[in-house]
């Protein structure tokens, strides 16, 4: 008698999503952020394709998954830019990679959980930002504002919440 | 073997995707960095096919949205219209007045600079463009514009509107182009202090503010002076309004510099429609050389409106000092006189006003039994009396009063007495 078991919290909590819905919402992010900056010049603050990567990687739950799922979104986003290609496609990767990593270990589904996981990965995006433009790019001019970041992080934060509550409805369930 | 691949496949996969980016950055960056270069063809192919993808979106959105407002603001939002174009118009003939002014000196600065042998560049082509987006990161100020090579538009050509600079034209795709604002960190532009002349070079930071940091300290460079492009950079024309300075502090990075801060004079944040100069060109643009001439042709006529009316204020003046030379030169009354004529004529400015007091006759010069006050009051006479003697009053001999058995001597005859230079009514001459 086969019996279908599970033997981790990976597998237990595993989600995958349809391939319209891992296309079409980061593509929907990027061109949102890409727009409301315009006529809302302060909502550039907002990095929704980041939000993105974290849902998409503590939702799979696999740590390879989320780090090519951060770089595919990061190197979009920067396709849209005019730095070189790759400093956010590397910054999202590492969060990308840590988001998934994390996952298996903690209950990624409660709010406080989402809320202090979203707060510190936007400090490590702005930390890992600072690095790759001043140490790798050799950026002279490039500051980290650590209050800027804190305010980013919790603005950020502040609207992943939602976010997340609403792409839940979007994972499939085997 | 295949065990170590499938214990660290997850790390493996993050190193191999962070080493290919490294190695991506390492071939885009290039040395020595040039600021706001476009990219390499196989960078730029990657940016076409994401711009490809993002901006329908964004032209939908941009066409939706431009629809609202222009139904909105140009067929239900007319109020104030008139009075607007009211103001314009007197706008527009104050313009032309302050235009006139400027003209005569710029017609001069054309000569001299033609004189030596001076080229100036003048903006002679603009495409007219809409702003459909933004890159959507804090750490790059880019926008898109609706215009692309198809247009006519090229690297590297000056993005401005007409209130300053925006920035340049970084990469251009057939219907679209990205333009790197000034406020960008990869940004710079030459420019040119308008009071004091100083010449540097405008960078843009990662906070989105205008910097001027390769400057010493400077007694006269002050908050609220202007900055202009300088034409140095070989892409904004030479005049054009940057911004005007708003601090000015010692740069703490790199001493013994100063750290100026610009506030633009083009709101970056809130751009909606923005002109790509395509063409520059040595001479004045036709149009504007109309309007040059137009300002010539009021300052002349300016010019001899002014004219006529000094010539008009000298004969004037002219006329009056001739006046006054023929009053001088005439005979008139001694001083004296002028007195006399003065005090004689206050009375008569008396006499105007009325008054309340009895008038009183003058002293007579030759009293005579005429006189006022010769006769004595009615009371004190007496029928029959003889009249009394008065000082000063000639005795008439009376026949009445003569005693009986004398002869009245006849009275002699009186010698008439030639009549005074000016007659007094109260003494009239005997008869």
């Amino acid at each position: 008698m086969a019996t279908h078991s599970y033997t981790s919290r990976r597998e237990l909590e595993e989600h995958s999503f349809s391939p319209l819905v891992a296309v079409l919402v980061p593509l929907a992010a990027i061109v949102l952020q890409a727009l409301l900056p315009r006529p809302f010049p302060r909502l550039a603050i907002l990095d929704l394709s980041l939000i993105v990567t974290i849902f998409f990687a503590v939702s799979r739950r696999s740590p390879a998954a989320g780090a090519l799922t951060g770089a595919a979104i990061g190197l979009l986003q920067d396709a849209l830019t005019n730095q070189p290609i790759g400093v956010n496609g590397m910054a999202n990767a590492v969060i990308g990679y840590i988001a998934a990593s994390i996952g298996i270990q903690v209950d990624v589904d409660s709010l406080t959980t989402r809320v202090l996981m979203n707060f510190g990965f936007f400090l490590i995006d702005g930390f890992l930002l600072y690095l790759i433009n001043f140490r790798l790019l050799g950026l002279a001019g490039f500051h980290l504002y650590w209050a800027h970041e804190l305010i980013r992080a919790a603005i950020n934060t502040v609207l992943a919440v939602p976010i997340f509550f609403l792409l839940d409805n979007a994972k499939r369930r085997e | 073997m295949e065990s170590f691949f499938t214990r660290f496949k997850n790390v493996l996969v993050l190193v191999a995707i962070l080493l290919a980016q490294t190695i991506g950055l390492a071939i885009q960056v290039r040395r020595p960095v040039e600021s706001g270069a476009p990219d390499g063809e196989k960078v730029l192919l990657l940016r076409y096919w994401m711009v490809s993808m993002v901006t329908p979106f964004e032209r939908l959105v941009h066409g939706a949205g431009w629809t609202v407002r222009h139904g909105w603001s140009n067929y239900i939002d007319l109020r104030h219209t008139r009075q607007e174009n009211q103001d314009l118009q007197a706008q527009i003939a104050r313009l032309r007045v302050e235009q006139a002014a400027f003209a005569e000196d710029a017609m001069q600065g054309r000569r001299l600079q033609s004189l030596l042998a001076f080229k100036e560049n003048y903006v002679d082509k603009t495409v007219a463009a809409q702003v459909i987006g933004s890159s959507g990161s804090e750490l790059s100020r880019v926008i898109y514009i609706d215009k692309g090579s198809l247009d006519g538009l090229k690297t590297d050509q000056a993005v401005i509107t007409p209130d300053g600079i925006v920035g340049k034209l970084r990469d251009v795709f057939p219907h679209t182009s990205q333009v790197l604002l000034i406020s960008d960190q990869t940004s710079g532009a030459g420019v040119l202090l308008a009071t004091t002349r100083v010449r540097a070079i405008l960078r843009g930071s990662t906070t989105g503010r205008i910097l001027i940091n390769n400057l010493t300290p400077d007694q006269r460079i002050k908050p609220g002076e202007q900055v202009l492009t300088s034409g140095g950079d070989q892409v904004y024309p030479r005049g054009l309004p940057v911004g005007t300075i708003e601090s000015v502090a010692p740069d703490p990075d790199h001493q013994p510099y100063t750290l100026i801060r610009l506030r633009p004079a083009v709101n970056l944040d809130q751009l909606a429609e923005v002109l790509v100069i395509t063409g520059t060109q040595t001479e004045l643009p036709p149009l504007a050389q109309k309007d040059l001439a137009q300002g010539a042709a009021t300052a002349e006529a300016k010019a001899a409106a002014a004219k006529e009316l000094a010539d008009q204020q000298a004969a004037e003046a002219a006329a009056n000092s001739a006046a006054q030379i023929v009053a001088e030169r005439l005979p008139s009354l001694p001083e004296a006189e002028r007195a006399d004529g003065k005090a004689a004529a206050a009375p008569s400015v008396d006499s105007v006003t009325p008054s309340t007091a009895v008038p009183k006759p003058e002293l007579t010069i030759h009293p005579d039994r005429y006189s006022p006050g010769a006769t004595l009051p009615a009371a004190e006479l007496k029928p029959g009396a003889a009249e009394p003697n008065r000082a000063g009053v000639v005795p008439v001999p009376s026949t009445d009063a003569a005693p009986p058995g004398q002869t009245v001597a006849p009275p002699k005859p009186r010698r008439p007495k030639p009549a005074p230079a000016t007659a007094s009514p109260s003494n009239p001459p005997p008869q």
